[in-house]
């Protein structure tokens, strides 16, 4: 539980510091709630023991805890990179709401994370998906922001009312919403099997797997940036943990009925992510795209259900965060300065900008799963894993899949490193808070992936089915 | 720090180094050297291989170091050597060195082209060394990376176009080739407790033949590819027009040479019951690739495409001896890898410094050249004439040995197939004696060529560095040829055993 009341402690001290602190210094709300960020963090890393709570609808473990630790990670890394975004004129005002709203989300994930029953499950997700809603409407004034927002709230009570659906029926049929218990009363029957598709759609809005991806390019284009981020790093991380943790310890009387629903939605998510990736202009859609893609390898660490499996889904969201926040972070970083986005933009990036266009560079690199950067290690994991359950052609599939991926990943090198622009962007130095968060994503693009140390680490907490 | 683990740590640390400089003029000064230790190097190793052998060590790989990389799924960086990783190696470390000195005058982004070329090579080097099929993966996609770069900023032409073609179309095979890996790995070990990535290990194992059949295709195709076997080689002859001098040099000479090393080293080593019961389809396609290659380069007008379609058809000839699985034939395959990485090398070397003078590569636009420049226009000679295979040069002993080894196999199919191969050097003798009589003799039918001043002494460091080599090869092959007979020796008593001819 120390996660989650460490978290809530830091929310409230955000909002007491938000009546008590000096009107004119709120900018350093910032610097207040990174520090708490920080220290949470730190705190997270201390051994703790696992157990659980309110008769079994709360547990830790040492699996769920990691999970935990990893997003605050992330999460940290979303603040620093906020830190000149809410710097501006029009955010000054409400600096401490966001850091509210994003803290609360966390909460809820964590929540999520620790579930031991439907209820506590439901009511973590609906924690973190609501104030996200607020976030992407962050700029009100904006048509596009205020679109993106009620896209979300209305897609993701629309997602949970398919998710409390199936639910219902899991609840008729088995009368318990404890996971243990459904567990164990789970006998295949076809009203059971329904209810577990109505679960799984519903958590595939959440995840964005096609064919239940609509909503995301359209919100990742219209939140600001740093929601755009957290949105696909963070909230789907998370999703994705949750998705495997119930998977894997509620459903594994269907392993075969659910490994069907997995390949035929990975192979899906990978090919039409990538397909619509190919066309995108403006590079917010781009990475909706891409993080759509990504989405359907991930699946690939789940279709087994082994241990394998699972340490490399958490070692490739790891690897993930890494490598899309530091993509995330030149489009902020660029964003902030010019108030550029499109990848036409980019044109003639190396010449004025040669450090941020490197990173940029070595973050799409790991997302393709290019070595000697960590993405290829958390690729070649999932496939492994899914080899080792003899998914052949769905590995096959994938790095065909991959392939594609590189050709607009490639696109972007392209335009920053080969095209000429007459209008380039301007050189410019970003400041302290980018460049430290673009740092700490570039050291751990580098160093996930060859110190074994973390892997090993990951394998030895994770379980299967 | 073990020897082999240095071929990889140099050129890192002169990548570093050049990082580091901050005036773009040592660049070229700091690649040199790191790279001609590099040559140094792969001359010791060679040196200190021999020694080994002499003394009676008759271990299949050499210099064998392991560290366990991660540890729950038996991932190893895993180095060794044997006879064909030192001869490969040298290659590799011949074509670098002169590959610098042809890019001498690279002066747009100078840094970041000679960063790229040594990341380039750092790939190679890493994959000749390892035999843990992990890291062999690591380093080969390494090593097909750069190329995007390379490519599309410094090539000519429709450059941006060919270097997406090649990066895809190599990372296309490299798809097939990690599937055809993982399947290797799952079927490791009979009783699956061990499953491990170490080629010496599992090639102690037998592979299920359901398995087999499946993974060899995949496994060969991905590496086939690489080794522009038909037909999947259309990315060679675009991606080897565009590309900057160096860069075609350290392709054709080296790069494409991985696709022959690991169709042998893995795909037929590890499951050779696959490899003989399939090898009749991928003998055809090779035959397609010998004849074909020769033909295109016939039709072509432009240097760099008549170079790159007779390298499809030369390698075309590696993969074919290869699938023939006897002693002479392999033993021939390895020659003419590293005979025609240092041939196609000089070609290129010299194309490049061609077309910096005259600023055309097509053949009808340029004409009796030997009176002009004719040092550089003796060293095209030397170079045609070892791609015919003339005796005395390293052609000749390569292409002779892979036809002696064909024409082992007693059945009509084998027959006709090597009839078809040897057919190719008809052609190649047509190409090469074309360009030879409309580039360099004859009367010079532009003026401006009048004045074109001869081989600078970095080009000229170049060039004798690569002829020196192939005359070397064909005038005393047996060095070489004993060197990698030896080693070839597990290899071929491990297809022996399963069918004896």
């Amino acid at each position: 539980m120390r996660h989650e009341l460490l978290l809530i402690t830091a929310a409230l001290l955000v909002l007491i510091a938000e009546i008590f602190w000096n009107p004119d210094k709120k900018s350093s709300i910032s610097l207040f709630s990174i520090i708490l960020m920080v220290v949470i963090t730190i705190i997270g890393f201390l051994p703790s023991p696992a157990g659980s709570l309110f008769g079994g609808m709360y547990i830790s473990s040492g699996s769920r805890l990691l999970m935990k630790n990893i997003l605050n990670i992330g999460v940290l890394l979303v603040f620093i990179q906020s830190v000149t975004w809410l710097k501006k004129e029009e955010n000054s005002e409400k600096i401490s709401e966001y850091f509210l709203l994003l803290i609360s989300t966390l909460v809820g994930m964590n929540f999520m994370i620790s579930a031991g029953h439907f209820l506590i499950f439901y009511i973590g997700i609906e924690l973190a998906t609501i104030p996200i809603a607020a976030l992407a409407a962050f700029d009100r004034y904006k048509n596009k922001s205020a679109e993106a927002g009620i896209k979300l709230i209305l897609s993701s009570a629309l997602s949970s009312g398919v998710l409390l659906y199936g639910l219902s029926m899991i609840y008729g049929t088995t009368g318990s919403l404890y996971f243990s218990e459904v567990a164990a009363l789970f006998h295949n029957s076809s009203l059971q099997i329904l209810g577990f598709i109505f679960f799984f759609a519903g958590m595939a809005f959440k995840i964005s797997i096609v064919p239940f991806h609509l909503w995301t390019a359209d919100v990742y284009e219209g939140s600001p940036v740093n929601i755009t981020s957290y949105l696909s790093v963070i909230s789907k991380g998370a999703a994705i943990f949750i998705l495997m943790i119930i998977l894997f310890t509620v459903f594994p009387v269907i392993l075969a009925t659910w490994q069907k629903t997995v390949f035929v939605t990975s192979v899906l998510t990978m090919t039409i992510g990538n397909l619509f990736a190919i066309r995108q202009k403006n590079l917010k859609r781009f990475l909706a795209f891409s993080s759509i893609s990504q989405a359907g390898y991930i699946l690939l660490g789940l279709i087994g259900g082994n241990q394998l499996g699972m340490a490399s889904v958490i070692y490739y969201i790891l690897v993930y965060i890494f490598s899309n926040l530091g993509a995330f972070g030149v489009v902020i970083a660029i964003s902030n300065s010019t108030g550029k986005e499109n990848i036409d933009d980019y044109n003639g990036l190396y010449h004025t900008n040669p450090k941020l266009s490197l990173i940029m560079t070595l973050a799409l690199f790991s997302l393709a799963g290019i070595p000697p950067v960590a993405g290829f290690f958390g690729k070649f994991f999932l496939f492994t894993a899914a080899a080792q359950k003899g998914f052949y052609l769905l590995v096959l599939i994938a790095v065909l899949n991959t392939i594609i991926s590189l050709f607009y990943y490639l696109l972007v090198v392209k335009a920053m490193f080969i095209n000429k622009s007459e209008t380039p962007i301007n050189t410019f130095k970003s400041d302290f808070p980018t460049r430290f968060a673009l740092g700490i994503c570039v050291a751990g693009i580098v160093v996930t992936g060859f110190a074994s140390i973390i892997f090993e680490m990951i394998r030895n907490l994770s379980f299967g089915v | 720090m073990d020897i082999l683990s240095l071929f990889v740590v140099i050129p890192v640390l002169t990548i570093t180094a050049i990082l580091l400089l901050k005036d773009t003029r040592q660049v070229r000064l700091v690649s040199a050297f790191g790279m001609g230790l590099q040559l140094l190097m792969a001359a010791s190793l060679v040196f200190l291989y021999l020694t080994a052998r002499h003394a009676g060590n008759i271990d299949e790989m050499l210099f064998v170091k392991d560290y366990v990389w991660f540890k729950s799924l038996n991932i190893h960086y895993t180095v060794g050597v044997d006879g064909i990783s030192v001869a490969m190696i040298s290659l590799t470390s011949l074509v670098v060195f002169a590959g610098i000195f042809a890019s001498w005058e690279v002066e747009f982004l100078r840094k970041e082209f000679f960063i790229s070329l040594i990341l380039l090579a750092t790939g190679v080097f890493g994959f000749f060394i390892s035999i843990d099929l992990f890291t062999m993966f690591l380093f080969y996609e390494l090593a097909v990376i750069p190329m995007y770069l390379l490519i599309g900023i410094w090539g000519t032409g429709p450059k941006e176009y060919s270097a997406m073609k090649l990066t895809l179309m190599l990372m296309g095979g490299s798809a097939l080739l990690l599937v055809g890996l993982l399947g290797i790995y799952f079927n490791s070990s009979p009783d699956g407790n061990r499953l491990t990535f170490n080629i010496l290990e599992i090639s102690k194992v037998v592979i299920p033949l359901s398995a087999q059949r499946i993974f060899f295709p995949l496994t060969f195709v991905g590496f086939g590819v690489l080794g522009a076997l038909f037909p999947f080689h259309t990315w060679s002859p675009d991606g080897h027009a565009s590309a900057p001098t160096a860069v075609s040099m350290l392709h054709a000479g080296v790069l494409m040479k991985l696709g022959g090393y690991g169709a042998f080293r893995v795909a037929i080593f590890l499951m050779p019951e696959a490899a003989h019961e399939l090898s009749w389809i991928f003998i055809i396609l090779t035959s397609i690739s010998i004849v074909y290659g020769a033909f295109g380069a016939v039709a072509q007008k432009d240097l760099k495409y008549i170079n790159a379609y007779s390298s499809v058809s030369h390698c075309g000839l590696v993969l074919f001896a290869v699938l023939m699985m006897n002693q002479t034939a392999m033993n021939g395959a390895i020659i003419q890898m590293i005979s025609h990485g240092l041939m196609t090398a000089l070609f290129f070397a010299l194309i490049g410094m061609l077309y910096g003078r005259t600023h055309t590569r097509m053949i009808n636009e340029m004409g009796g050249l030997m009176k002009i420049i004719p040092f550089l226009s003796v060293c095209y000679v030397i170079a045609g004439l070892a791609s015919l295979g003339l005796p005395g040069l390293s052609g000749f002993v390569a292409e002779m040995t892979i036809f002696v080894g064909a024409f082992q196999h007693p059945e009509l199919f084998y027959r006709i197939v090597t009839i078809l191969a040897v057919s190719s050097i008809v052609i190649t003798a047509v190409y090469i004696l074309r360009v030879i009589a409309i580039l360099l003799l004859g009367p010079t039918t532009n003026e401006h060529f009048e004045h074109l001043p001869d081989a600078k002494w970095f080009e000229k460091i170049s060039v004798v560095t690569l002829i020196g080599s192939v005359a070397a090869i064909g005038l005393a092959p047996f060095w070489l040829s004993t060197m990698i007979g030896t080693s070839l020796h597990p290899i071929i008593e491990k297809i022996i055993a399963l069918n004896p001819f």
